[in-house]
């Protein structure tokens, strides 16, 4: 076993003999920051297939509402599809699941665990995270909030079946499900809660020497920012958590209003609480919670991008104070999902003006990730591919949010299919093709073999056209009215009859999108065998984890030898020098 | 594989890894308590009419003494860590011995003044002003006593890494003191908002 | 460099710092209490509670939590999680008292 003990960091506290581990510490209760993202990884995409296939179901309601689900209609309980037709109930059930299970279960552990927990330590230069043994554990919660939110499917009445957002009175007298979705939410909070203080503590303290804030790669202060998102505004949706779970399981009222008529009986609560008070601490969260979604993904795409253009980053500083910016600006907008709920004019106003304001941020990211383009040998690589076509589908995303963050336009299209279309679009081509665009990118980082070129390339373009066929006809059927989270699609309504027919062509889209990504899951299987074998530096990168540690880095402590950095993270293409990268590391 | 600055302070920053991990969870812990503050305000304010937490059988005398005992198990804990800087182990062992006690007491009042009022009727679900009282103050004590159980192991078997490692040991102490701090300052904001305002 | 000092005399004079402070915060317990039953309108008697309140908590955050001989790191983001924290607590009752529809 290589020894690793830097001069620097020799303490006297003694070197630890290394035993061989058991297979259980080794690979199961790991406190490797890389076995931990892997684990990570493995999971989240695991419950991203999961939650599209509850879509995929949903999708085929929409299409042809009435009409018994083919193959899997048979396997489903009476109580979800009574002779294989989907009941609404069970329909609410796949459409709040979907939504958690993607968000909270799929993305975050994706863009933060997975790639946060492998990538930041080797990109700052630190042979693990500071807190191993939390990071263990945070997985551990994250894996069994997991468990629970899956297993609310077979209580009672089904899953949570209120929406994501869980809105009472209507949450706090659904069925034990909602319950579970509770436990779930506590679970996977405090996973993040620790997995946040985790991950400012590492980028602070174990940068290594010469790695200056100005020097550290993008990737790692979108990590930085977004962990703090995760860190101050989580606790909120805790708060609300625990209140709920007192009213369902000990008799409060705490969001339920006096004199409260269920199926024309008065509810035995006393009263007195206030709905609203759910949606200023979930939405306090949540909103924040998008700029968790997508400040990871804009850090891959930055990576990749440097990477494949061959010159730096146009705008890094303008980039980092964006990010900052929007990270502070991300806590005062929230009650934008509020504005149908009789607010005032001076909340709606101060609300409105915020929300403007934290467009520039997004804006000035993604201009300076354009003119980045600008000049550059762009190479196409099918991690570049995914990251060229983040690009126009978050800024769709983006523009289509504006008429949602005023409130005039707001009225007309709030909680219509405009809105899932808006979103989609940042989190589906948007921030997911960012976590492909940073699987194909770090897969010979973490196995010293390539993906399929191949097989990726077919893997993006089909994936883009469907995507696009899914989500961009949810303008045009939003615009004309028809509501979300309605179970037909709209066929009882006169206003819907005119674009009904859009559902079939984007449940048909759906489907061809979960076929196109066939491609990708063979690619990724088969590669980690039989890919083709690459050194430690593929892409020719320039940041430390490329550019110090072996393709899969060192076991313990990830680098032969402690990095110390004399440089910014993108110094391609500098005059002079005989290649056209030059590693962090590396004098010149 | 060692990871730098577990024990001694990183130049820049001046503080050891440990507990700059404490003070950013304690920061999540003040928005935890903070969004339901905020929670009673909202319903205080919404509220027709709203209680004296006399009227609802809170015992001030009680109250007031629990917040004594808090505030004498801050000073204990912190002088634990003293006395462990001072190299003085039985010292040690004294205060966070008197911590985990005052923290008993403080639980075993606060059990009896709920069984008091589960007696005479008085439930989380009986009011507004109930709900909120037992939500504020049962996150709480689960919080005391998670500190306790973390005090324990430190007063117990924790307590061997003294031998071995002094220094890092003092440190540990001083983040499990930090944690219990933030408990009784809760307590200092929650004694007033609840009982006598 | 240390935050403090950790040689043995500064050390007891910390020690003598506690003590000092626990007196201070047993006395302003004990006043907050009294100051409750003087029956002070109910604005008054909320900021009279929140002041003491604030000046224990910040008693007990500058000595017994070492804040007051801490550095920019960690003021740093309490200073952040206060303004989050004024938000987080305003907003909700802020709102409510904006709301047109049930006036």
């Amino acid at each position: 076993m290589t020894a690793l003990v830097d001069e620097r960091l020799a303490h006297g506290h003694g070197h630890e003999a290394h035993e061989e581990l058991s297979f259980l510490r080794k690979y199961v209760f790991s406190q490797d920051h890389k076995v931990i993202g892997i684990q990570y990884g493995f999971t989240a995409l695991t419950f991203l297939l999961y939650g599209f296939s509850l879509m995929m179901m949903m999708r085929w309601q929409l299409a042809y509402p009435g009409q018994p689900i083919p193959f899997i209609g048979r396997f489903l309980s009476q109580g979800a599809a009574a002779g294989g037709i989907m009941l609404p109930e069970f329909y609410n059930q796949l459409g709040a699941m979907h939504g958690t299970i993607m968000v909270f279960l799929g993305i975050v552990p994706l863009a933060v665990g997975a790639f946060g927990n492998y990538v930041v330590p080797l990109q700052i230069g630190a042979p693990d995270m500071a807190f191993p043994k939390l990071n263990m554990a945070s997985y551990w919660m994250y894996f069994l909030g997991g468990v629970t939110m899956l297993g609310s499917f077979f209580l009672p009445g089904g899953a949570a079946q209120s929406g994501w957002t869980s809105y009472p009175p209507l949450s706090d007298i659904a069925p034990p499900g909602q319950t579970a979705w509770l436990f779930g939410m506590l679970f996977l909070i405090i996973s993040s809660l620790l997995g946040a203080t985790n991950f400012i503590t590492t980028i602070v303290q174990l940068r290594a020497p010469g790695m200056t804030w100005m020097r550290l790669p993008f990737f790692v202060w979108a990590q930085l920012v977004t962990s703090f998102l995760l860190l101050l505004a989580f606790p909120a949706l805790q708060a609300a958590a625990v209140l709920q779970m007192m009213d369902r399981l000990a008799g409060t009222s705490f969001f339920l209003p006096s004199g409260l008529i269920v199926s024309g009986q008065a509810i035995a609560n006393t009263g007195g609480g206030n709905p609203l008070l759910w949606q200023h601490l979930f939405w306090f969260l949540a909103h924040p919670e998008v700029y968790v979604l997508i400040l990871p993904a804009f850090g891959i795409v930055a990576e990749v991008i440097a990477n494949n253009t061959r010159k730096p980053l146009w705008g890094y500083r303008s980039m980092v104070y964006a990010t900052v910016f929007l990270g502070f600006m991300s806590f005062i907008v929230w009650a934008h999902h509020m504005f149908m709920t009789g607010m005032g004019t001076v909340m709606s106003t101060f609300f409105q003006t915020t929300t403007m304001i934290i467009s520039i941020p997004s804006v000035v990211i993604l201009t300076a990730l354009v003119i980045s383009l600008w000049g550059g040998s762009i190479r196409f690589t099918t991690p570049m591919l995914f990251a060229l076509g983040f690009l126009p589908m978050f800024a769709i995303g983006g523009l289509t949010g504006l008429p949602l963050g005023l409130a005039p336009t707001d009225i007309h299209l709030h909680d219509t299919m405009y809105v899932i279309g808006h979103f989609h679009y940042v989190v589906a081509p948007g921030t997911i093709f960012a976590m492909f665009a940073g699987i194909y990118y770090w897969f010979p980082k973490i196995t010293g073999r390539k993906m399929s070129d191949v097989l990726g390339r077919i893997h993006f373009w089909l994936s883009f056209v469907f995507i696009n066929g899914i989500f961009m006809p949810m303008f045009i059927v939003g615009l004309a009215g028809v509501s979300r989270r309605l179970y037909d699609g709209g066929q009882q309504y006169a206003h819907a009859q005119g674009v009904l027919h859009w559902n079939v062509f984007m449940s048909i889209s759906a489907w061809c999108l979960a076929l196109s990504q066939i491609p990708f899951i063979w690619n990724l299987f088969w590669s980690i065998k039989k890919g083709v074998k690459v050194g430690s530096n593929p892409w020719e990168a320039t940041t430390l984890e490329w550019s110090a540690a072996p393709s899969p880095p060192i076991a313990h402590g990830n680098f032969p030898h402690l990095p110390t950095v004399v440089r910014g993270p993108y110094d391609y293409s500098v005059p002079g020098a005989a290649t056209d990268f030059t590693p962090q590391g590396q004098e010149a | 594989m060692d990871i730098p600055y577990t024990v001694e302070p990183r130049p820049d920053t001046g503080v050891f890894n440990a507990k700059l991990g404490i003070w950013l969870f304690l920061a999540s812990e003040v928005m935890l308590f903070g969004a339901l503050f905020s929670s009673y305000i909202l319903l205080r304010t919404g509220a027709p009419a709203w209680p004296h937490g006399r009227d609802e059988g809170l015992s001030v005398p009680l109250a007031t003494l629990n917040t004594l005992i808090l505030i004498s198990s801050s000073v204990t804990m912190v002088m634990s860590w003293a006395s462990l800087k001072l190299n003085e182990f039985k010292k040690y062992r004294l205060y966070m011995g008197l911590t985990i006690l005052c923290g008993l007491g403080f639980m075993v009042i606060k059990s009896i003044e709920y069984s008091h009022k589960f007696e005479t009727h008085h439930f989380p679900k009986t009011n507004t002003f109930l709900a909120i009282y037992f939500t504020l103050t049962g996150l709480h004590g689960l919080h005391v006593l998670g500190g306790m159980i973390v005090n324990g192991y430190f007063w117990g078997p924790g307590a061997k890494l003294f031998k071995k490692d002094p220094e890092r040991f003092a440190n540990r102490i001083e983040v499990a003191g930090l944690y219990w701090h933030f408990v009784d300052l809760v307590w200092i904001f929650l004694f007033p908002t609840l009982y006598l305002l | 460099m240390e935050a403090h000092a950790h040689d043995a005399d500064s050390i007891r004079r910390q020690t003598r710092i506690y003590v000092a402070v626990f007196g201070a915060l047993a006395v302003l317990t004990l006043v907050t209490v009294t100051v409750s039953y003087l029956h002070l309108s109910t604005p008054m008697a909320i900021l009279v509670a929140l002041v003491i309140a604030s000046i224990k908590g910040s008693l007990v955050a500058a000595y017994f939590m070492h804040l007051i001989s801490e550095r920019k790191a960690i003021y740093g983001i309490l200073i952040l999680t206060v303004v989050f924290f004024a938000v987080l607590m305003s907003t909700p009752s802020l709102s409510a008292w904006n709301q047109r529809m049930l006036r």
